[in-house]
């Protein structure tokens, strides 16, 4: 498939190559984890020509989890791949950690993507043949980790999604909520700057979903950036905002988090009085 | 019932056979459970407030004569009111599809803006109900309660998006333009 865009390699962009200091969540304190300027991304040409995202800007500081809604087609899977580096802009930039990424080279942008962005889809994309734990620790390996190390980490993440139980068991002896908290814990591995989750919870039941729920808001508890597309009302509600697209653009941007803290501090405070304790009347 | 009759009588005086037909074609089949007299009554009692007057009598070629119905500037100021005030977390679908038509109608207010309004309000209900459900277990019985609020919320939530639908593609103007 050709592309449209019109490419810069990135030679200029220094050091992409490892260890450069600056990256890892504490870099993103600067200014946004994510940034989108301008952006579109245009399918096809002449007038077959569709505008999956238009013109779209948007900033996602660092700690903040946001929610892309919209009906499909409207491009927000479009979008998320634009902003992890899975696709090319045909126009305008994408910022992570204060550094433009749309025209970096495919090497640099792949080395990129491995340490800075977590992705989860609504098929988890686990290694058929690998363990939970061998699936968690992959990441990390592909990043130059030492094999202590991943496995180390892995460990760790399979015990903070609830798993480690199954860390030896093959994705075909997990149910679909497992198998998606060990793409989380995957997604994970290398503490990336951004979570970017695609429908997360597409194919999960509704006690699945509550357990991926829970663990995305401890996420947002513990300061990860957080970008989830989804269709799913119940799981944008559980953002701090919520931006919806309509024809690659942003229609709208509603703030969710109100007086809400960084911890589970929502223990029964606001529940009353001009929230849910309104939608019962208890005149008799 | 009162606010919608107001409203459907902003863009100009009618009667109360103009008006029934009017609500009908708004509510399709659950129109059928409006009573004939309720209009009339509903009209009277508008009246006794002092939010409407009776301006004419028209004299059809075939038929009754037909009392003529105006807004009063109180009637205007309560129908502004109503418009303007948000529907709460209980409100009905009936109710605020016939605010939208009214809306449209009286071009008192934009439909799109009012779907807008509902869905940021639904929204922030939604929040604070999953918020809340994350706190408890699935099985717990505050659990099932907030799963079916939440659901609740869902499903209006999702006929909002058929609502700015319909009303985007009959919007007189051009799009995402307020109308105040």
């Amino acid at each position: 498939m050709k592309r449209v865009v019109p490419r810069v390699m990135g030679r200029s962009s220094r050091s992409d190559t490892d260890g450069s200091p600056g990256w890892g969540p504490a870099a993103a304190a600067a200014g946004p984890a994510l940034r989108a300027v301008g952006l579109t991304r245009t399918y096809g040409e002449d007038e077959s020509l569709v505008w999956a995202v238009d013109g779209v800007d948007l900033d996602v500081p660092a700690g903040q989890t946001l929610a892309v809604t919209g009906p499909s087609g409207c491009g927000k899977s479009t979008l998320l791949q634009l902003l992890g580096g899975l696709d090319r802009p045909s126009e305008g930039e994408v910022w992570l950690g204060g550094r433009r990424i749309d025209h970096l080279g495919e090497r640099a942008l792949a080395r990129l993507r491995r340490r800075s962005v977590g992705f989860v889809f609504q098929a988890h994309h686990l290694m058929h043949e690998l363990s939970a734990a061998q699936n968690v620790e992959l990441p990390a390996l592909l990043a130059g980790a030492s094999p202590r190390a991943a496995r180390h980490r892995a460990a760790e993440l399979l015990h903070q999604v609830g798993l480690a139980h199954r860390a030896r068991h093959l994705p075909s002896e997990l149910s679909g909520g497992q198998r998606q908290r060990v793409a989380i814990a995957r997604a994970l591995a290398n503490d990336p700057l951004v979570v970017l989750a695609d429908e997360p919870t597409g194919n999960l039941d509704s006690a699945a979903t509550h357990d991926i729920l829970r663990l995305f808001d401890e996420l947002r508890a513990a300061g990860q950036t957080l970008v989830v597309v989804t269709h799913d009302e119940r799981v944008a509600a559980t953002a701090d905002r919520v931006v919806s697209m309509r024809d690659g653009t942003l229609a709208d941007d509603t703030r969710l988090d109100g007086n809400r803290g960084r911890r589970h501090g929502h223990g029964g405070t606001g529940l009353g009085g001009t929230g849910l304790g309104a939608l019962l009347s208890w005149e008799d | 019932m009162q606010d919608v009759v107001l409203a459907l009588l902003t863009k100009e005086p009618s009667h109360g056979y103009d008006l029934r037909q009017r609500l009908a074609a708004a509510l399709g089949p659950l129109g059928e459970a409006l009573n004939a007299g309720q209009i009339y009554v509903t009209l009277t009692r508008l009246e006794k407030a002092g939010l409407v007057v009776q301006e004419r009598e028209d004299a059809p070629v075939r038929g009754p004569r037909r009392k003529v119905y105006a807004l009063t500037a109180a009637g205007q100021e309560r129908v502004a009111a109503w418009m303007a005030e948000s529907a709460g977390p209980r409100a009905d679908v009936a109710e605020f599809h016939l605010k939208l038509v009214a809306a449209a109608e009286s071009g008192l207010a934009d439909p799109l803006a009012l779907v807008d309004a509902r869905r940021r309000e639904l929204m922030r209900s939604l929040a604070e109900a999953q918020r809340a459900a994350l706190a408890h277990d699935t099985d717990s019985e505050a659990g099932l309660l907030l799963e079916g609020i939440a659901l609740r919320l869902q499903a209006d939530l999702r006929w909002l998006e058929a609502c700015e639908r319909a009303w985007s593609a009959r919007a007189p103007r051009g799009e995402g333009e307020g109308n105040g």
